[in-house]
């Protein structure tokens, strides 16, 4: 039976692959007017990130072949 | 437990980009796969309405916790602790830690040695059929219409956040549960409880950590809300020394007895929404550890809850104001301040996955509320009640059909509530009736092996009885609030914990006069139902880290750390 982990790892993983890229194509082509605080921070990106390295972890370690 | 009245605020507060729409859609494409993957593994009444008890303890503990983590609990006590401060986390502290170890240490074992599908089911047990068949009835009709005015109450929301059509929103969630639910039974309910737990904390942990930076950090924070509102709103304890001294209009009695000894305790261990969770653990340690894992984690909630409705106090630029006002004057509401926040820091893709956590939240809830309903509907009422002689595929397909009924009950009572919009402060009223007599009930019933079958119905009758007489004394003359809490400056809070515990003590007064009065169970009825008459499996030969009691004592000591850093 597929682990429950694993598919919390897809979850975290295409939803911060996602978020990642979104924050990316933010960072080369900025707004000109930002809508949000903090825009500075860029908190897409290394939310992103952050998001898609646990997500992979989870779905390498509880993949259904180990 | 949740707080969040009816909202009606014209105009959407966030708007999706296509990348957050692919991440909604990406939510409900995973939900419904795994529901499908999961439906060849309910074959059998175990693992239809109990997940085949084979759940380890981080699954049940999550799931647990997961239960009373909706979208509606996340908005509602943020929007309480703008209005409140931080007293709001009395809720997720004194009001959930103790009853959750409690259920770990004490009721755990009696409900699984004894092997019960369901807290009714052990009431069968213990008192006998009458007991069984006046908390089955009322908890199966509670739960199908609180879940429809949950419903409704979120599909309102998302049409204020988001601006989604209400009928698209009860439509496309009920039938999305009604699949996944429907095909994995309690499995793929719970299943989606724990990606809703990782999905809600990647949501919504970023607002507290940008509000913090944004805010100057917890000092600079501290000092900000004391000159937008009041010191006052930063003491988690000092304040509750007298009704008038703090926003909530309560007193440490209302919170300590009232909130962490009566209500909580009702809830976190005899309600069964949540119970049910736990007694899909594998084994009774993993039983006992998985209240134990969700009251540590439950202790980190108000990070993402209480922090960004006081930050909203800090930083939002804008007053919010009570629902009554809004909906007059356009303003957005304290309900609103979790949204607010999501908004202000939120940029693409990240207002996607806060939305999802929301939406997630809300349907798992929902989901919970359905599975619990179809086990004490199948176990508890129509077989002991209709058919005692179905075979256990039969009572399976029951299940099945009785999830789909569920959900359209559900969906009736949200329309329902749409046209009479007073209904829905009357179901939430209703449910909180039964809770706290039920616990004074299953509680002796585990404790003290002289209450006797009549004593345990006459006791749960009059408490709930009690209960509901307060309540409509206080509707019919508001004044008589100053008799039910004991204080003429008792506010709307204060009656929810004072009438929980007079009905929490009718529980116990009648079911010992009673019990003294008539002829007690045998005590061979009574093995593995009551403390002194059940062997509860010895844990000598593990290593401490892996017992139980080492756990709960380690959450203890968090739990009272905390407390003092922030009284």
């Amino acid at each position: 039976m597929i682990s429950i982990w694993f598919f919390i790892g897809i979850a975290l993983a295409v939803n911060g692959g996602l978020i990642l890229a979104a924050g990316v194509f933010q960072l080369l082509s900025p707004p000109i007017t930002p809508a949000v605080a903090l825009f500075k921070l860029h908190a897409n990106v290394w939310w992103g990130a952050l998001l898609l390295a646990i997500g992979l972890i989870y779905c390498f370690r509880f993949a259904p072949k180990r | 437990m949740s707080p969040l009245p009816a909202m009606a605020v014209p105009s959407h507060l966030v708007r999706l980009s296509a990348v957050d729409v692919v991440i909604v859609i990406f939510y409900f494409a995973l939900v419904l796969s795994i529901g499908w993957y999961l439906r060849g593994r309910a074959h059998t009444g175990e693992d239809f309405f109990l997940a085949g008890r084979e759940m380890s303890a981080w699954v049940a503990g999550l799931s647990f916790l997961s239960a009373n983590l909706g979208a509606l609990e996340l908005m509602g006590w943020a929007g309480s602790a703008y209005q409140y401060g931080i007293l709001a986390t009395h809720w997720y502290w004194i009001g959930a830690i103790p009853a959750m170890l409690f259920l770990a240490l004490v009721m755990m074992p009696f409900y699984y040695i004894c092997q019960t599908h369901s807290v009714p089911g052990y009431l069968k047990l213990r008192f006998g059929e009458p007991a069984r068949a006046l908390s089955a009835i009322s908890f199966a009709f509670m739960t199908v219409l609180m879940s429809g005015v949950n419903m409704f109450a979120m599909a309102k929301v998302l049409q204020i956040v988001l601006g989604w059509d209400i009928n698209f929103s009860i439509w496309v969630s009920s039938v999305t549960v009604a699949i996944y639910v429907g095909l994995g039974g309690l499995r793929s309910a719970i299943f989606n409880e724990v990606l809703q737990f990782f999905l809600i904390w990647a949501g919504a942990l970023l607002i507290p950590i940008l509000g913090l930076y944004e805010a100057g950090g917890w000092w600079h924070l501290k000092l900000l809300i004391a000159q937008r509102a009041s010191e006052q709103y930063v003491h988690l304890w000092a304040t509750l020394g007298s009704f008038s001294n703090n926003p909530m209009g309560i007193n440490w009695v209302g919170i300590v007895f009232g909130l962490g000894a009566v209500i909580s305790m009702g809830y976190w261990t005899t309600d069964f929404l949540v119970v049910q969770r736990i007694l899909s653990a594998k084994d009774i340690r993993s039983a006992q550890m998985a209240p134990i894992i969700g009251a540590g984690f439950k202790m980190l909630v108000p990070m993402i809850v209480i922090l960004p409705g006081l930050l909203g106090l800090a930083v939002l630029p804008e007053k919010l104001v009570p629902e009554s006002m809004a909906t007059v004057s356009g303003a957005h509401s304290y309900n609103d301040v979790l949204p607010l926040m999501m908004a202000r820091y939120f940029g693409p893709g990240l207002l996607g996955l806060g939305v999802t956590a929301l939406v997630a939240g809300f349907m798992s809830g929902m989901a919970g509320n359905v599975s619990a309903f179809t086990t004490v509907w199948t176990y508890d009422i129509y077989r002991p009640l209709m058919n005692q002689r179905g075979s256990d595929r039969h009572y399976v397909n029951m299940g099945r059909w009785t999830t789909v009924i569920g959900v359209l009950i559900s969906v009736g009572t949200a329309y329902l509530v749409m046209q009479f919009a007073s209904i829905m402060d009357y179901v939430q009223a209703l449910f909180s009736f039964f809770i706290a007599p039920l616990f004074g009930t299953v509680v002796l019933g585990m404790l003290w092996r002289r209450a006797s079958a009549a004593g345990g119905f006459w006791g749960l009758l009059c408490g709930t009885l009690c209960s509901i007489s307060m309540w409509t004394w206080v509707k019919v003359d508001p004044s008589a609030l100053r008799y039910v809490a004991l204080s003429p400056h008792a506010k709307g809070l204060a009656q929810d914990m004072y009438q929980a515990l007079w009905s929490f003590l009718t529980c116990v007064g009648v079911t010992v006069v009673v019990s003294l009065a008539t002829k007690p169970l045998p005590e061979v009825e009574l093995n593995g139902l009551v403390y002194g008459l059940t062997e509860i499996p010895a844990v000598a030969d593990l290593s401490l880290y892996q017992k139980p009691v080492f756990w709960a004592a380690v959450v203890g000591i968090v739990f009272v750390v905390l407390n003092l850093i922030f009284w």
